[in-house]
């Protein structure tokens, strides 16, 4: 009779450890970054780093704004490219797809999620940059900030897609009665009232699907050239930047991590931290949307 | 029965999945009159309703049998969105669309692809006058629908099915959910409407339907779950001079 209320109270105590124990892990990264990001900062100062243009640790310079410059647009553009198709994706499945179909796409999509990172990079280079090198501009070369974009956004279509299907599900099902009711059809109802209607949990979705991007690496590394330039068009076409190689932040640390020392080691941290600043307030934003719908 | 039958109801079944809800409903709904639906809970007088606007297809698994004619048309094969043009709702909880009160009662009337704002302007007068609300938000349009008081907004859902110029407005319950002010305010609107509009109204109140309605159809149900009509007549029948015992017993509150 007492022991199981001391097995319950016993249990009780380990489940309550192991959740701080995570939130203690997620306090240590963000100090140990911080710690190891701060030489850098101080060294080379806030504004110098973030704004300057020229990477080249071998003589001491150390600008990130062209991989702030490159994680910001090639984002953008997974974002043109992605939201459409997810958006698309979550209205089929919550308001067109009958039931036995859905129970087919969604898992599908959903799987996309669990395809590791490399492999998306392989496919990327292998099928996507030969295709992209074909488009004629002095100096592309396939890899880059579309290819770039195009591997991202399709790995960030399961996250804005479940998102936005369960916010297009929530609309109430008095809406959708009351605009059919009037003679409006299925699809001017969607366009109308349910969007509309879904729209904070919509804007939930692409926002954690951007931070979901900012975050993306390996795939990154694999097709976007890794150039540390501030991407500028290829010709007097503007779009044509899309072409020009590019770096994110992520690959940043990922690629010279394995031989820096000293100031430029500090400095990939200092990316680091960097990154998980801008991810926070991307999520926040994120948070604060979710929560306004509810 | 005076005037003519604008909906025409023949030997109809519906059915969930193999489950039968409703059975040889057999109905005429006069023209330019209220017909009130009652009956106990889980009778099948809402599915009933709500067969008439065809909501029920969006339901799956729902299948009917027999014929609902309007104007000789039969419903099921009209092309749904005509129909709801034609036959509108009023819900049984307002569900303005969270859209300005101008966006809510010129809803139909867009989507119907008129976009001339001096039309939708006369249209929206006209629509809330009809609603009786026209004096309480003729100086708000651009206010929220969702801003109003409940009775307002049932109000401002009746304005935008009017707007739409149906030849019947459905009702299901649409004062179950108001206070007893507001509820009589909808009453009078409901008497006023008849005068252009054919009004089927559902209601759980008995004393409602003997007030508003000229017509009274009562629906039951046994251990069956099974909804059938049992006595469709003039209200003032039904209430004094119930012809079955059903009926008779469920007027005078010995069940329901």
């Amino acid at each position: 009779m007492e022991i199981k209320y001391i097995i319950d109270r016993f249990i009780k105590y380990v489940l309550l450890i192991m959740a701080l124990l995570s939130v203690f892990i997620l306090f240590l990264i963000a100090v140990f970054t911080f710690r190891e990001g701060l030489p850098a900062f101080q060294e080379i100062g806030w504004r110098e780093f973030t704004l300057g243009t020229v990477w080249r640790p071998g003589q001491e310079q150390y600008g990130i704004l062209a991989m702030i410059a490159g994680s910001v647009l090639v984002t953008l553009g997974a974002i043109v490219i992605g939201v459409p198709f997810a958006l698309g994706c979550a209205i089929f499945l919550a308001e067109i797809a009958p039931d036995n179909v859905r129970k087919i796409v969604r898992p599908a999509i959903e799987l996309l999620a669990g395809i590791p990172s490399v492999v998306y990079g392989l496919v990327g280079m292998v099928v996507l940059v030969p295709v992209i090198r074909k488009i004629p501009a002095p100096g592309n070369s396939g890899f880059g900030l579309l290819s770039a974009s195009i591997v991202l956004a399709v790995m960030i279509l399961p996250t804005i897609t479940n998102i936005a299907e369960d916010a297009i599900r929530a609309v109430p099902r008095s809406y959708r009665e009351g605009s059919l009711s009037l003679g409006s059809t299925h699809w001017q109802t969607i366009v109308n009232v349910i969007i509309p209607a879904a729209r904070s949990g919509i804007i939930a979705g692409i926002i954690l699907g951007v931070g979901r991007a900012l975050g993306e690496t390996m795939a990154m590394i694999m097709v976007i050239g890794n150039s540390v330039v501030v991407p500028s068009p290829l010709n007097d076409n503007p779009l044509t930047i899309f072409l020009r190689q590019a770096r994110t932040l992520t690959g940043n640390i990922a690629v010279e991590i394995g031989y820096a020392t000293g100031v430029h080691e500090s400095a990939l941290f200092a990316t680091g931290v960097v990154l998980f600043g801008l991810i926070i307030v991307i999520n926040s934003i994120a948070r604060v949307l979710m929560h306004q719908r509810s | 029965m005076t005037g003519s039958a604008i909906l025409k109801t023949n030997g109809f079944n519906l059915y969930y999945g193999s489950f039968k809800a409703l059975e040889d409903i057999n109905i005429d709904i006069p023209e330019n009159q209220v017909t009130a639906i009652i009956g106990p809970s889980g009778c099948g007088k809402s599915t009933f309703l709500r067969t008439f606007n065809r909501m029920n297809d969006l339901i799956p698994n729902v299948k009917v049998e027999g014929k609902i004619k309007m104007a000789d048309q039969d419903i099921f094969d009209m092309d749904v969105v005509e129909l709801r043009r034609r036959i509108g709702m009023v819900f049984q909880r307002p569900n303005p669309f969270p859209k300005s009160i101008f966006d809510n009662v010129t809803y139909g009337p867009r989507a119907n692809g008129l976009r001339d704002r001096a039309k939708l302007e006369e249209i929206a007068e006209r629509s809330l006058r009809g609603a009786a609300i026209w004096d309480e938000v003729k100086d708000d349009l651009n206010k929220s629908g969702l801003a109003l008081s409940g009775g307002q907004q049932q109000r401002l859902c009746i304005a935008r099915a009017l707007a739409v110029e149906p030849e019947v407005i459905l009702m299901d319950e649409p004062a179950s959910a108001l206070d007893p002010i507001a509820t009589l305010r909808i009453e009078e609107l409901i008497r006023s409407l008849k005068e252009q509009y054919t009004i089927v109204i559902v209601t759980h109140n008995m004393q409602q339907a003997a007030r508003v309605s000229d017509y009274t159809a009562f629906f039951y149900t046994d251990e069956s779950r099974t909804g059938i009509l049992v006595e469709f007549a003039l209200t003032k029948e039904i209430f004094t001079n119930p012809k079955d015992k059903r009926t008779e017993d469920y007027i005078t509150g010995r069940f329901g």
